[in-house]
């Protein structure tokens, strides 16, 4: 079983649920941006939750199906259609052999997820199928799709017309909200400016991609004066190259603020304010340019409870299906 | 060198030897994050050491951030003891300076850099007070420098200069990044220097490129077959300095699977370094010529 790739989409990669455990050499897990769409999709056409899927930005691809499939889409409002009849998000459904999937146009999200019964079977690379392009490593070819690409299909036996209940599709709110817990370079910047940062609504700039998502029309941050340390560069933004957590927060000249995200660049000499929280890590997947998007501030507690819901959302997901 | 700890949200702990970049800072890190690796404390799931600080990332679903926090300080306080002895590697790169290549680039990224009328190696020689292009070469090439972090993207080595610091070549980044960079280029920002593991945007001075792959994902290159990069924290790197006879010659070898970079074993001590810096790094290089 293979699908043909007719149209490849805006920028559509193969992902699973990534590949940890390079970082400390640069090489960053990658993975769904949206992680729980990607396993909602899978437990829907009955797959294991990590298994690879199709995560297509903005616009969606054009497939066609070599044989008889279960599918399923999630994550953004892009309506599937087979054969040009369309068929409901987040509810499995069968492609028959020759038919072409295709998509209508975005109404809300930014990624979709699309899930085939069996999976995405491209070669696993250090543990994982997920697309760095950056690295031109892992998923097909180590880039994004393109029209003429064979995707080989793992062998599954899902059902049509099952459906993840609609409470338990998690979308960003309007504005968004992102919960940070403050800290890292955060004594960097004055108190007015940390909590000014935490009042503004800011926007998602075009440069929101993979690596990384920039907001921008905020107010630029004031920092602590201080004499530069050795090695660190000479802008007061600037430290000794350092490590970046997934989910970090880097303020490059105080101005714009910049969330890593799964495909991160694993280190740099830029502070950072603080890390969003691993529960509202999906949620920026989801984010498109222009979204007004506000910054939370929590604690350690209420960020391990966030990550508690979230599991209990996976969870309610699992055993609805089951 | 006070050290200070931070949460980057629920799953990594920050965690930095010292706000300043020296050797010391480093070679801290390096023995908290050994001490971490054979201590095999469940729930940790990456270990990051960069220049003057590392990275833990844990499951807080296994371990809860407050006990990962206290055997993290626990393992600093057993580490202060530990030798500043290593085991490492030196390797040769050989290195084209002043290609045609980055010169290509940083020509067509002029107006983002400090001094739009020269190129980065006479910018960079100029504020370090080296004689020229020449002068600049002979202080870059004359030292050993330490790999001190592997990151940014895959297998980007950043190395730092084993010379005291008032000789240590110290650039600022472009005032805007680049939207491009030639891979295997040779490039500098603050006091580190990197070598571009693959073509992307970049912010650091450009000084020429390198005919040695350093990170192949396909693992056709010879010496990168067992792992795709080549570089390890620890690693110590000699540039040689070829000319354009050389580095075509170089290519073509590499191409045609035959070329293998000059790598011996050595060790490397704190201690010793600090006494006796120019006599380290004489033994130190040594140890490619079989000695």
């Amino acid at each position: 079983m293979a699908i043909n790739v007719l149209k490849p989409g805006l920028s559509t990669t193969v992902q699973d649920l990534g590949r940890p455990g390079y970082y400390h050499i640069g090489i960053p897990q990658s993975g769904g941006m949206d992680s729980l769409s990607l396993a909602a999709a899978n437990l829907l056409v009955g797959n294991p939750a990590g298994a690879a899927v199709l995560e297509a930005v903005f616009m969606g691809p054009e497939l066609e199906f070599t044989a008889d499939a279960v599918v399923a889409v999630t994550g953004a409002d892009m309506p599937p259609k087979v054969d040009g009849a369309e068929q409901a998000g987040w509810t499995s459904f069968g492609v028959k052999k020759g038919q072409v999937l295709s998509f209508g146009f975005l109404k809300s999200g930014a990624r979709a997820y699309i899930a085939v019964s069996g999976g995405i079977d491209v070669p696993v690379v250090l543990g994982s199928r997920s697309t760095y392009t950056l690295g031109a490593l892992g998923g097909h070819e180590g880039r994004k799709l393109m029209a003429g690409d064979v995707l080989p299909v793992g062998t599954g036996s899902g059902t049509a017309g099952r459906t993840v209940p609609e409470t338990l599709r998690r979308k960003p709110g309007a504005p968004a909200e992102l919960r940070m817990l403050p800290g890292l370079y955060w004594h960097r910047i004055t108190e007015a400016a940390g909590a000014q940062f935490f009042d503004d609504t800011w926007k998602v700039a075009p440069e929101a991609d993979r690596i990384g998502y920039r907001f921008k029309a905020g107010t630029p941050l004031e920092f602590v004066p201080r004499d530069q340390p050795f090695g660190a560069g000479s802008d007061p933004s600037n430290i000794v190259d350092a490590c970046y957590p997934y989910g970090s927060v880097q303020v490059p000249g105080g101005t714009e603020p910049i969330v890593l995200h799964r495909d991160a660049v694993s280190g740099g000499g830029y502070f950072m304010v603080g890390t969003v929280v691993s529960a509202d890590m999906d949620l920026i997947g989801q984010l498109q340019p222009h979204t007004p998007t506000r910054f939370v501030k929590v604690t350690m507690e209420q960020a391990l409870a966030a990550r508690k819901d979230r599991a209990a959302v996976l969870a309610a997901i699992e055993s609805s299906l089951s | 060198m006070k050290t200070r700890y931070s949460f980057g949200g629920d799953e990594h702990i920050f965690v930095e030897c010292d706000e300043e970049m020296s050797l010391e800072a480093f070679f801290k890190g390096m023995s908290i994050t050994n001490a971490l690796r054979e201590a095999k404390i469940k729930g940790v799931t990456e270990i990051c050491p960069a220049n003057a600080s590392f990275q833990v990332r844990f499951d807080p679903d296994v371990i809860a951030p407050d006990d990962m926090m206290r055997e993290l300080k626990a393992l600093e306080a057993a580490a202060q003891s530990a030798p500043s002895t290593l085991d490492t590697r030196i390797i040769e790169v050989p290195v084209l300076y002043n290609d045609p290549w980055t010169h290509e680039t940083l020509m067509r990224f002029r107006e983002r850099h400090q001094d739009p009328t020269s190129t980065d190696i006479e910018y960079t020689a100029r504020i370090n007070n080296l004689d020229g292009v020449d002068g600049f070469v002979k202080a870059h090439s004359g030292a050993p420098w330490f790999v001190s972090m592997v990151g940014f993207v895959a297998g980007l080595p950043f190395l730092y200069q084993m010379v005291d610091r008032a000789r240590q070549i110290q650039s600022p980044k472009y005032l805007r990044p680049r939207t491009d960079t030639p891979r295997l280029t040779v490039g500098h920002g603050g006091c580190f220097a990197c070598i571009y593991s693959v073509r992307g945007a970049g912010g650091y001075q450009m000084f020429g490129i390198t005919p040695m792959p350093i990170y192949d994902p396909a693992q056709t290159t010879p010496y990168l077959q067992d792992f795709m990069c080549l570089f390890k924290p620890g690693d110590i790197v000699k540039w040689k300095p070829i000319d354009r006879a050389e580095y075509d010659h170089t290519v073509a070898e590499v191409d045609a699977g035959r070329w293998m970079p000059r790598i011996a074993p050595v060790r490397f001590s704190l201690a010793e370094f600090q006494k006796d810096i120019d006599g380290t790094n004489a033994r130190v290089m040594e140890a490619l010529n079989g000695h």
